[in-house]
This record gives C-alpha cells, structure tokens and sequence, in this order.
C-alpha cells in the first residue's frame, strides 16, 4: 500500500516536471550532498536545526540537500546564460517535527531574467497557479519589498535602517528595535548605565578597567560600537507618523487590487512607498495579461516574513484550507538578495517557486 | 516485568541521589565490588536498578528501555525533542543545580544583554566576514533560545568540555555553557549576559511514557509513590 502512494507521488511530480518542461525550462539535477560552510554561512544556524549534517574526513561537513535553490543559483553563475529558466524533480531531506516526512519530493522552476521583473513574477506565478488549479487550495501573495522600501524610507540614521532592515524577516526583535527607535519603550538601562560611565570618565578608561582583553573581538571593535551607541544615543526618535506608516503597512493586507490603492494613498504621505507601489502596479498589469484576476487574489504584505530570509520581493504561498495540518503544497517568490549573498558582489534577477507533490497528493485524498 | 530503575552510575550525582531515596525510607545500594556495575532497592519490590552514564539516562528512557530515571533537566530537554511526549517529570529532586547561561569576555562593556549580542554580531560579522562564533555542547537549547530572541549572524561551534578557555584559544567569541556557582565563568574572565539565562536545570525524576508499563511495574510504581508522595499514576 505505502508503495502506492509513493508511486502517486512520483507520478504526480514526474507530470509537474513536465509541465515545466513543456513551457521551456531546462532540467537539472543536482549533488545531493552538499558543502555545510555555503549553506550555514547563507542561512546561518536556523539550518543546522532542519537540515541533516554528515561529516567527511575529507571534504569536512556536508549537508543533505534542504533545498535545490542554492545549488542551482551557483550553478547558474558559474556558467548560465541569461534569460534561463530551470527545472528540477528530486528528494530533499530535512528533520521534521510531528512525524511529518523527513525525505520528500520537490518539483520547481527557477527563471533568472534581470530585463523584466514583473513580467518574471507574473510568468512563474502564473504558471503555478495555472498547474495548480483545480485543487481544492487557497492562494496568498505578498511583497517583502514594500516593507524593505517602507524602512529605507524612513528618516533616521543609516544605522537605523541598517538594523530593521536587517530583522525585516525576524518579527519578534523588528518590533523591539522599533519600540526602541520610535522613542516608546526607554532605552536599555545597562546601556544608560555604559554610556553615563563613558561620558564621566571616558570610553577608553571604562575599557581598560573592564579586564584584560580577549579573544578575538578587538578592543577597537568595542570602541567602535560604544561610539555607535554614544550616536544612537543622541539620535531623535523615529516619528510616530512613521512609525504608525509601518504598522499600516505591516498590518495591509487585502484583495491585490485594493491593496494597491491603500498603497497609493499612503505613497502621497510617504513617497518611499511610490516605488514599490509603481513595481506592484506594472506586476498586477503583467499579471492581469496573464489571466490572473488580480481583483480577487489575496495579498498581504508581511505574508512570507517568516518563512525564507531571502524572499526580498514578490512571493506566494498555496495552502490547503481543509488540512491545516499539511505543509504548504507550493510556494516561492523573488530571491535577488540570496543571489547577492552566494554571488559575492555579482548578482541576478532571480524568481522561483517549489512544489511538494506528496502535500498534493494529500490534499485530493482529502478531498475524495 | 519489574520496573527498572536508571540512576547516574557514579560520582556525586548518584551519591546525592541514593541520599535522597534514603530520606523517603528506601535504600537504594551499589553491590559487589566498587568498580562493578550493579545495586539493588530496598523498600520496593520489583524493581531492578540500572547504573547508567548520566548522558545516556535521556536516551533510555526515550528508548524505553528503563521506566523511571535520574537525571538533568537540560540534558533531557537537549537530546529529546518534543521531550514532554516522551517523558514525564516525576519530581524535581533538589539537586544538581546547573544554569546554561550565555557568557561573553568581560572586556566587552558594549555587551550585557541578548539585544547588545545581537548588534555586536553584526558588526563581528560585517568585521571579520564570518558569524560570530559561541561554543557550546547544548546546540539545540542555545538555537531554539537565540531564535526565539530573534538573534542573528551567530553561529554554534561545538565544545564538549572547557568551554570557558575557547574564548581564549580564539575558537568561539562567546560561550553558552551550565554553570553553577558562575565562578569558572568569572575565573575565566567572562560574564553573563543579564538577559543570557536559558535554562534552570536540576537532578530531576523522570518517568518514560515509552517503557511497558505492565502490572508489575505499575505495582512497583506504587511502592515509590507510598514513600515518596507522588502521584498514583507514573503520568
């Protein structure tokens, strides 16, 4: 029986495959072990907890593919030309809680194209909602870049916007530094408390009266920080028109169409928002070509934030309603900044999405 | 099937633990030789004791291979994940009190909470071009931990013995390790972040939801619960 399934399985991935196939994309295979130094340096040590960890005596740490996107991009830069368009149909592996699968199918699409990004986004969109349809799932869409615009927006120190910035895709410490910002919760006492011993005697005095300096973190660097927070210290509070502004925004969640509109509105207070809602509009008109009814399809802006650091642009989700309990069936977005991360200065235009044929599978199950 | 009893197969955590029966009226001793791995209760029938590393205690009872063992929390809360399915806290038992706190070099005055570790990262990172490293053997609490405080830029290099010296052989920036009294931290010339306090952790009685708990060993059960006040049932 359990052979059944996966035979379904492998059946409903081989036709996804194909799919994309048919529509021009290359197929590639990729190692299934991989470098741990390029992931763990990329995703830091979130990975460590969903990713299986081997060790070579040779070739040191190695990881279990989590994901074909990494492999993929570095192959694409090493030797891809552009506009390409890639496929790929294998297992990945990744430690699970609540005895969901820990190897399982995923079938994807990958489009490097940095002359038209929204038509981009609405290709790969379309094309999954397309191979999608007529499954009982529900779609969200969203846009990490209108927060990320929203915050380079505001006027603050670079430092600042250097630190939301940074924690745009971690909720619980962008909240903090906010409140902190924006002047509602007081500064850090032992902070008050440094910068007061600095002022009285000094930053160098408090240093050397701190303990003999070790490791590798140099007493410049403590120096260097100690001025930062001496600047921050003095720096006025973020307004709390701004800071409502990114409430609103955080908080925009509507039909694409009319979430488009709020945008304008608030893009007449906040011209940091012009940009983004220009690039929401040209994808929407894009879309709409592509007979998505952008009238009805749901968006929200923090839709994705948790999900993957490195969505910075348009992303999506399919997710069964009936089957709270399945992962998401398909999912993915534009990924720029990942590219620039693994690129080391070099960069692509980069949009893809994943499906996972099991969670499909599931969901028809459900629904017989 | 008599109930098997795990408890730490030597040193001062099965000193302590043997002094803790004995206060509930049950005699729990080492037999034959003092290099030899056996003992035996007395007060209780049925049961059969197991000297056990006290590393190896979570993952028999995880296994259910013993009903009820000793051990500490941080090392059951480590190796088990989703370990309240696994395992139920019986008592605590007031020993074997341990902290894993974060600690960072003292002559870092900038850093004294989690939000300053976090900033310092950054800055490390952006520095050196790579995470800020914070040796540990509790890879599991320190991660679930740091991103929950939503902590980035770091990464966990293992250390499975004299953590507080990686700082100084420039093996990790920062350490997160069990202390007790904090003096090998301070001897060390390191300090814990005010907010850097992960996990309490004591000698505590855990009883497996795995084991078979069959009448023999439930009868067993009883027989502790009598002297030790605890529930009618293991969970």
């Amino acid at each position: 029986m359990k052979n059944d399934r996966r035979a379904r399985i492998k059946e409903v991935a081989d036709r996804l495959a194909a799919g994309f196939v048919s529509a021009g994309a290359l197929p590639v295979e990729t190692d299934s072990l991989l470098p741990a130094d390029v992931l763990l340096d990329l995703y830091g040590e979130d990975i460590r907890a969903r990713a299986y960890v081997t060790h070579d005596p040779v070739q040191g740490e190695q990881m279990l593919r989590p994901d074909f996107t990494v492999p993929i991009v570095q192959r694409h830069m090493a030797e891809g030309a552009e506009p390409a368009r890639y496929t790929y149909n294998g297992n990945v592996w990744r430690k699970q809680s609540g005895g969901r699968p820990t190897e399982y199918t995923q079938v994807g699409y990958e489009l490097f194209d940095r002359t038209d990004p929204a038509g981009a986004d609405a290709e790969v969109f379309a094309m999954f909602s397309g191979m999608l349809a007529g499954y009982p799932i529900k779609v969200t869409t969203g846009d990490m870049g209108i927060l990320l615009a929203a915050v380079d927006g505001l006027k603050t120190t670079d430092r600042r916007r250097a630190a939301l910035r940074r924690h745009v895709w971690r909720p619980v410490r962008f909240v903090r530094l906010l409140e902190r910002y924006g002047g509602m919760t007081p500064p850090l006492e032992t902070r008050s408390d440094l910068l007061d011993q600095v002022a009285a005697q000094g930053a160098e005095k408090v240093l050397a009266q701190a303990g003999t300096p070790q490791g590798l973190r140099s007493e410049q660097e403590v120096l260097a920080r100690i001025a930062v927070l001496q600047q921050d210290a003095a720096a006025a509070p973020i307004s709390s028109e701004e800071v409502q502004m990114l409430e609103q925004v955080l908080a925009l969640k509507d039909t694409s169409s009319a979430a488009l509109e709020t945008l304008r509105d608030m893009a007449a207070s906040f011209p940091a928002l012009q940009a983004p809602a220009d690039a929401m509009e040209d994808r929407l008109k894009a879309m709409a070509a592509r007979r998505v009814d952008v009238d009805s399809l749901p968006f929200e802006v923090s839709f994705g934030r948790t999900s993957m650091e490195y969505y910075d642009g348009f992303v999506f989700g399919f997710t069964s309603p009936d089957r709270p309990d399945l992962p998401v069936v398909a999912s993915g977005g534009r990924y720029d900044a990942l590219t620039r991360v693994l690129g080391q200065g070099r960069s692509i235009a980069a949009v893809g999405g994943v499906i996972r044929p099991e969670a499909l599978v599931a969901v028809q199950e459900g629904a017989l | 099937m008599s109930l098997k009893l795990g408890i730490p197969s030597k040193g001062r955590l099965q000193d302590k633990t043997i002094d803790w029966f004995a206060q509930h009226g049950i005699t729990v001793q080492r037999t034959g030789s003092d290099r030899e791995y056996a003992g035996q209760v007395i007060g209780v029938d049925n049961v059969e004791l197991v000297l056990l590393s006290a590393g190896e205690i979570p993952k028999e009872l995880a296994a259910g291979r013993i009903h009820l063992g000793v051990t500490g929390t941080d090392l059951v809360r480590e190796k088990m994940p989703s370990w309240s399915d696994i395992v139920a806290e019986v008592e605590p038992l007031g020993f074997g009190h341990a902290d894993l706190v974060i600690a960072v070099p003292d002559c870092w005055v900038d850093v004294t909470t989690v939000d300053d570790l976090d900033a310092a990262a950054a800055q490390f990172r952006a520095d050196h071009g790579f995470r800020l490293r914070i040796a540990t053997k509790y890879h599991g609490l320190v991660r679930d931990y740091l991103s929950g405080e939503g902590v980035a830029d770091y990464q966990l290099v293992d250390s499975q013995g004299a953590t507080e010296g990686t700082v100084k052989n420039l093996t990790a920036e920062a350490i997160a390790d069990i202390t007790s009294t904090g003096d090998t931290l301070h001897a060390n010339g390191l300090r814990i972040l005010s907010d850097g306090l992960i996990l309490q952790s004591q000698a505590t009685m855990f009883a497996s939801k795995t084991a078979e708990w069959d009448a023999t060993a439930l009868s067993a059960w009883s027989g502790f619960s009598k002297g030790c006040g605890w529930a009618d049932k293991p969970f």
